[in-house]
């Protein structure tokens, strides 16, 4: 009796509490918004009536070349995308449906890249790239990470589970090894492949630390770096303005996040499980 | 065809195995190898072992360990136990529950650095949005990134933020996964929400936890993109971590040497986060 007295209470609680962190989880997002679209004079001074405006927008996209580090980052992004899912499906297949000499080793040894992950080894990673004349360029900002242990642990587990019969039944047919993967496997894993392509580019959105050492110019610098130089101190930006700069950097993930949302969680979710 | 699988899993794996090769294997072992043979900018100056006595010797180097220690020390538990409520609250009965999920996990897909730099108007002083809100409670305001004793948390603070939201969803992955038969059964005996919890919930959810645990000292050690923004390691170095550490070394002091001795003990701190997971996860979750 007493516990059916006292459980609405304590859920009551409970799911204020959750109201109340996921409003502290909210928050910069609102405020940013708030600060965005208002005149300077009221980033902290809040009140129904200030006042509406759009010349923060315009300010900050004067200020600093959005499009092009927009372009840049999407450019590094899709290129990085590209060259995993070509080098993860041919890997993560040898290594689910080839038996071969020493396959637990390279399999163990491919793993260790989920630890030892290339932002670690920034400093001789950018010395190889110097070497190549890479640097400052998309490929310089790519080439660590084109070959992805967790994507090729992702495929891996993915082309274990699709029944080999369809690969012996391709075979009889006349099919190469390249038509089997491209036709059988591919096909069939293509959750995965939506579920790593949304982990990858939203990591690559993101990142930061390599693109800043190995980019000098706007010919190559992606949003973050951009965002990082166009907040500091020294170019004298107002809050508001860097706050319309900070919403114009985050509103094609943002807004790709919220369309596909389900999609978003659950492709997190399927890479997570794994 | 044996002989043919040998040569076509070896054709399959190559570029994948190059590239591991030529950006993670090789630079580990140049690393190592950098820092017991270079000094300053210079490499391949003969064997030496100054790197590791000037860190030995070196205070910051010591404040700086001690600091990610603590960053680790702290954000992981505190993010890994928020995450785990959010995920029970959010696949429990809360009232508008996925819109409660969105804003639990908004922060993930945020830029770190886009959302340092709102973090940074937050704390600055005097017309920070923090120091406002104190304010209004006739309250001082602090010095949140200024004062050496304050510096380290307010970074802790923002950290915890990105990053509870997106092991949430690995613990809502694993809810899920738990079949709703033992919750009747729990219920049947007559086991309080509580004891729910404890008997049946938190036990099934060990694996996840491990396996988030792992991956959020992993963060502690190699996500430093906010101190770009909010503190450059300041004041005095009270807030840096090792990673900005070795950054400010290879790339503000020009001193690769250094750096790579510096990286070699990220290198250990990892391979003994490597054989943990190994040792304990492994054991658990056989990948088969």
């Amino acid at each position: 009796m007493l516990k059916s007295a006292l459980s609405p209470l304590t859920r009551g609680f409970s799911s204020s509490v959750a109201w109340a962190l996921g409003l502290f989880w909210i928050f910069p997002l609102i405020y940013a918004l708030w600060a965005a679209f208002h005149p300077t004079a009221y980033a902290t001074h809040f009140s129904l009536t200030a006042p509406l405006t759009l010349d923060n927008f315009v300010a900050a996209w004067h200020q600093a070349p959005f499009l092009r580090y927009m372009l840049n980052t999407v450019a590094i992004a899709l290129l990085i995308l590209a060259f995993q899912l070509v080098l993860c499906t041919l890997a993560g297949y040898a290594l689910a449906r080839l038996s071969f000499w020493g396959r637990e080793l390279i399999f163990g040894l491919i793993l260790m890249q989920l630890m030892v992950v290339p932002e670690i080894l920034i400093v001789e990673n950018y010395q190889t790239v110097a070497s190549l004349h890479a640097v400052d360029t998309y490929i310089g900002v790519g080439l660590p990470y084109f070959a992805s242990a967790f994507g090729i642990f992702l495929l891996r587990q993915t082309f274990k589970t699709i029944p080999q019969e369809l690969e012996d039944a391709a075979r009889v047919e006349g099919c190469s090894l390249l038509q089997i993967i491209l036709r059988v496997y591919v096909p069939l894993a293509r959750p995965t492949y939506l579920a790593f392509a949304l982990v990858s580019i939203s990591y690559h959105w993101n990142n930061f630390l390599w693109p800043l050492v190995v980019t000098n110019t706007e010919s190559s610098r992606p949003l973050t770096v951009g965002m990082a130089i166009f907040g500091a101190p020294e170019s004298g930006v107002d809050w508001s303005v860097i706050s319309a700069g900070t919403l114009i950097s985050v509103a094609p993930l943002l807004i790709a996040f919220l369309m596909f949302q389900r999609q978003f969680t659950q492709s997190f979710i399927r890479a997570g499980v794994k | 065809m044996i002989r043919h699988q040998q040569i076509y899993a070896w054709l399959l794996l190559l570029p994948a195995l190059a590239l591991l090769t030529a950006f993670t294997y090789v630079p580990t072992i140049t690393t190592i190898w950098d820092s017991f043979t270079g000094t300053g900018m210079q490499a391949h100056t003969g064997f030496t072992l100054d790197n590791y006595r000037f860190l030995v010797e070196d205070d910051v180097f010591w404040q700086v360990l001690g600091n990610n220690l603590e960053y680790a020390a702290v954000t992981v538990p505190v993010s890994v136990a928020l995450a785990m409520a959010m995920a029970l609250w959010v696949n429990g009965k809360v009232r508008g529950q996925s819109a409660l999920r969105l804003a639990y996990f908004t922060p993930t897909i945020l830029p770190m650095i886009s959302v340092a730099n709102i973090w940074l108007f937050f704390y600055t002083p005097e017309i920070g949005l923090f120091n406002t809100l104190l304010g209004w409670f006739g309250l001082k305001g602090l010095n949140w990134l200024g004062d050496p004793d304050l510096s380290l948390y307010s970074l802790m603070l923002m950290a915890v933020w990105k990053e509870a939201g997106f092991f949430m969803i690995f613990y809502l992955a694993a809810l899920q996964g738990i079949s709703p038969d033992l919750y009747q059964a729990a219920e049947l005996e007559g086991a309080s929400r509580w004891n729910r919890f404890r008997r049946v919930t938190f036990p099934l959810l060990m694996p996840t936890t491990l396996f988030v645990l792992i991956n959020a000292f992993l963060n502690a050690f190699k996500l430093v993109d906010h101190l770009f923004i909010l503190t450059k390691g300041g004041p005095n170095n009270a807030s840096n971590l090792l990673l900005y550490y070795i950054y400010e070394n290879a790339f503000s002091f020009f001193d690769t040497a250094y750096a790579a001795a510096l990286t070699v003990v990220l290198l250990v701190i990892l391979v003994v986060l490597a054989v943990i997971q190994f040792g304990v996860i492994e054991r658990r979750v056989h990948y088969r």
